[in-house]
């Protein structure tokens, strides 16, 4: 699995990235750098990772997801992870792991919500309604 | 069911002894949040090895306890460095590499059994057990 090959779509002015299926260390890497130079290239000021597939979140994954939350910060742009499965979170909660600076929310819809409603991203669900089309679209859809 | 050996040799091998953990707890009969905790545990175990020593295998022992109950062994071993301060090493927060320091005292957290063998120059064994 090369990380080039998970989508990240942008959806008004969020970029939204699904994972899809277990990442090696060297996928997950390279997804940080791509969601990076993607916000700089679209000057996007939400980042929504859905992780509602990925059946594990170890101290690696954890660190990258406050990693790239920490550098979209600098960035100008809020991160949100939605759909973290409750085997997941139960796990992460004993092996101590807190996603610092990470916001977590149960769905994507809600994920927008929170980037609208808390961090004033106010265009954050424009062209939702294109959003279901894009996924199959497969990457980089939306090019502005 | 037979124990299985998994090299360790490079990061791609973490995620492929992820997956056969999963698998074996899957076919253990372990339910989902003991899968996910069996599976997280081997990815921390695996990536010290891989971090620390370069190099190491995981031994994936299915195993069932006098009273019928089955369960799943799993050791990680290494001729690395070794450890010089074990009860520092598992420790919240000890890190010599850069990390968290969660991957030792999380996973002891995450199994019902945990024993740590380690001779500095020689290497290091990690044996971990849950019972499903
Ligand atoms: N197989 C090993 N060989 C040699 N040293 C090890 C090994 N495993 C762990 N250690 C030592 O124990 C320390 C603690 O390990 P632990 O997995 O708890 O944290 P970490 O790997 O530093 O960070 P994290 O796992 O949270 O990313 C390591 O920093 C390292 O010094
Ligand atoms: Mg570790």
């Amino acid at each position: 699995m090369n990380g080039s090959r998970i989508p990240i779509l942008k959806v008004g002015r969020v970029l939204i990235v699904p994972i899809q299926v277990d990442m090696d260390d060297q996928t997950v890497m390279h997804l940080q750098e791509r969601i990076l130079s993607e916000l700089e290239r679209t000057g996007a000021r939400g980042v929504l990772i859905d992780i509602s597939m990925l059946e594990t979140v170890d101290s690696f994954i954890g660190r990258v997801l406050s990693d790239i939350a920490a550098m979209a910060r600098i960035m100008d742009a809020r991160t949100v992870v939605v759909g973290m499965q409750p085997a997941v979170a139960i796990t992460l909660v004993e092996l101590g792991l807190e996603l610092r600076g990470v916001d977590t929310v149960l769905n994507v819809d809600e994920g927008i919500k929170l980037l609208r409603d808390e961090f004033g991203i106010r265009d954050a669900d424009d062209g939702l309604e294109h959003r279901e089309l894009s996924m199959f679209d497969g990457e980089q859809v939306n090019r502005t | 069911m037979e124990s299985k050996s998994i090299a360790l040799e490079n990061e791609h091998d973490i995620a492929v002894a992820r997956n056969e953990v999963r698998v074996l707890a899957v076919g253990l009969g372990f339910r989902l949040v003991d899968q996910t905790r069996l599976t997280t545990v081997a990815s921390e175990l695996a990536r010290n090895v891989i971090k620390y020593a370069r190099r190491g295998r995981m031994i994936a022992q299915p195993t069932r306890n006098p009273a019928g109950r089955n369960g799943l062994r799993l050791i990680f071993e290494d001729s690395g460095p070794g450890i010089p301060d074990i009860g520092a090493a598992m420790r919240d927060g000890f890190t010599t590499g850069g990390g968290l320091g969660k991957g030792l005292p999380g996973s002891k957290r995450l199994v019902d059994e945990f024993e740590i063998e380690s001779a500095p120059g020689h290497g290091t064994r990690v044996t971990v057990a849950r019972w499903a």
